[in-house]
């Protein structure tokens, strides 16, 4: 990855007492954490724990039942937060606009607000393509792409947002091996070169030990345990101890 | 359909208030424009040649018999003009444009597309509303012209030979000259512009409302269709009252 000349500072990120239900089922029940500005911060999880409704929160797609979230000590509900902070979420299915060209959907927030001008744009969205690998993508349509590249597609439309606050959503699901590791240096590639505070949510054992400076585990939308990885590997707690040696019975 | 007139109205007001932005999205209501144009010209001329010819079917002989063969293409001019015209047309649009707006706004909801553009700060209703109902609002009211005098012709043709009638064609448009005015075209126009709206505006609520997964897309477009045609229906009233002051 080349890297990039403009270098953003992380920002930190604080989460407190954080509710939220859908038609009376719980889904966050008081979340507490804080990231620090320019960590990668994990947060691990099964299936249904509530990790993907916290990211849209985090990003203001949802609002709290009760709670708050703040952004180098700033409300995220405040109006003028999205002005000041760039923030970008990748979705786990990538959430690339169908009918624009992959250098139209990279391109999309610069040409939208006007940020720039068409060949600087073109010139900016090859950068960030090349960044992830995708030199040669710039014209296809995302149909055309594979699981894998459609993902580094939209971290090359996050990073061109110059974001501050990266999210990513299960960036490796449905990815195979090789892809995550992909993934997973890309991640960590990022925060080496732009100093992006970035927060992964993942069911994937083998990224969140691979890039994660911390790692919170949560399930039924409460913090069970949030360390180092190695504090959280030692972890005594049995729900993070199933979750994180659970393994096939194979007889011998 | 009228629990949800609110968010309707609410979706109206906030494209309005989104206006200024209208310069800005100009490529985009262009394409929208031409998508709309190219799939619906070609429809809108069959059938407003036979809604014409099957009027002058219908009417001519029985005014002939009564001796009012001067009245035929000023029955035919203003039925085609003021109500089928705008009517039929609007309900073609309805099902040939805005389920595809429904479906493409709502597999875009779906598919988590307009959460992206809301996570880059672009605001769906300027993306994505704002030039479908700027781009209807133009196209429907110019297809209603070309449906109306598409619709004059066919009259006259079957007047001219049918053997009931044998209106010559000079003649079925001198006694339509006669009797329809400019007012009663801009009339029509002008209902069907508000049809336009209506079916923007209820196509895009059900996109941006859809929920599910393909079964949900399927049902947002049968909700845009036959609600915008209930509408156009109620509204077709309204405006005939309020125009016929």
């Amino acid at each position: 990855m080349n890297g990039s000349n403009n270098q953003v500072p992380g920002v930190s990120l604080v989460v407190r007492g954080l509710h939220k239900s859908f038609g009376g089922q719980k889904v966050l029940d008081g979340l507490d954490f804080d990231v620090r500005a320019g960590e990668i911060f994990v947060i691990m999880g099964p299936s249904g724990s509530g990790k993907s409704v916290l990211l849209k929160h985090l990003i203001g797609l949802e609002e709290p039942d009760a709670g708050e979230i703040l952004i180098n000590g700033e409300s995220i509900s405040a109006p003028e937060i999205a002005a000041k902070y760039r923030m970008a979420l990748v979705f786990q299915s990538g959430a690339l606009l169908n009918s624009l060209t992959v250098g139209e959907n990279v391109g999309l927030y610069l040409a939208e607000h006007r940020l720039k001008a068409p060949a600087e744009i073109e010139k900016i969205v090859a950068e960030k393509l090349a960044d992830v690998g995708l030199r040669d993508a710039m014209d296809k349509m995302p149909s055309e792409l594979s699981g894998g590249m459609k993902k580094r597609v939209a971290i090359a439309r996050a990073l061109v947002i110059e974001p501050q606050l990266i999210l990513y959503d299960e960036p490796t699901s449905e990815l195979d091996p090789l892809s995550s590791v992909v993934i997973g240096n890309e991640i960590l590639d990022l925060k080496r070169s732009i100093r992006v505070t970035t927060l992964v949510v993942s069911h994937d054992r083998d990224l969140a030990f691979g890039v994660a400076d911390r790692i919170a585990v949560i399930a039924d939308g409460k913090i069970i345990t949030i360390g180092t990885p190695e504090e959280v590997k030692n972890s005594k707690d049995p729900l993070v101890q199933n979750f994180l040696h659970a393994d096939f019975k194979r007889e011998k | 359909m009228f629990e949800n007139v609110g968010e309707i109205v609410l979706l109206f007001w906030r494209t309005l208030l989104a206006l200024p932005q209208a310069w800005r999205q100009r490529q985009k209501v262009f394409e929208q424009f031409f998508e709309i144009g190219n799939a619906s010209l070609l429809m809108v001329c069959v059938l407003s040649f036979f809604i014409g010819a099957v009027i002058s079917l219908q009417t001519g002989p029985i005014l002939v018999n009564d001796g009012l063969a001067s009245a035929v293409g000023g029955v035919v001019g203003i039925a085609i003009a003021k109500e089928l015209a705008p009517v039929m047309m609007s309900i073609l649009i309805a099902g040939r444009i805005g389920s595809a707006m429904a479906a493409e706004i709502g597999s875009m909801r779906v598919y988590q597309e307009i959460d992206a553009l809301r996570t880059m700060n672009i605001n769906p209703i300027h993306y994505l509303v704002l030039p479908r109902i700027l781009a209807i609002a133009f196209a429907l009211p110019l297809l209603v012209v070309f449906s109306i005098l598409v619709g004059w012709f066919g009259g006259a043709v079957v007047a001219d030979m049918n053997q009931h009638m044998e209106i010559p064609f000079r003649a079925f448009f001198s006694d339509l000259k006669n009797i329809v005015e400019v007012k009663d075209v801009g009339n029509g126009v002008f209902k069907s512009l508000c049809f336009a709206v209506i079916v923007g505006v209820v196509s895009c609520h059900q996109g941006l409302t859809t929920i599910g997964g393909p079964r949900g897309i399927g049902r947002s477009v049968t909700k845009a269709v036959v609600n915008s045609i209930v509408l156009i229906v109620i509204f077709d009233y309204i405006l005939t009252r309020f125009l016929l002051k």
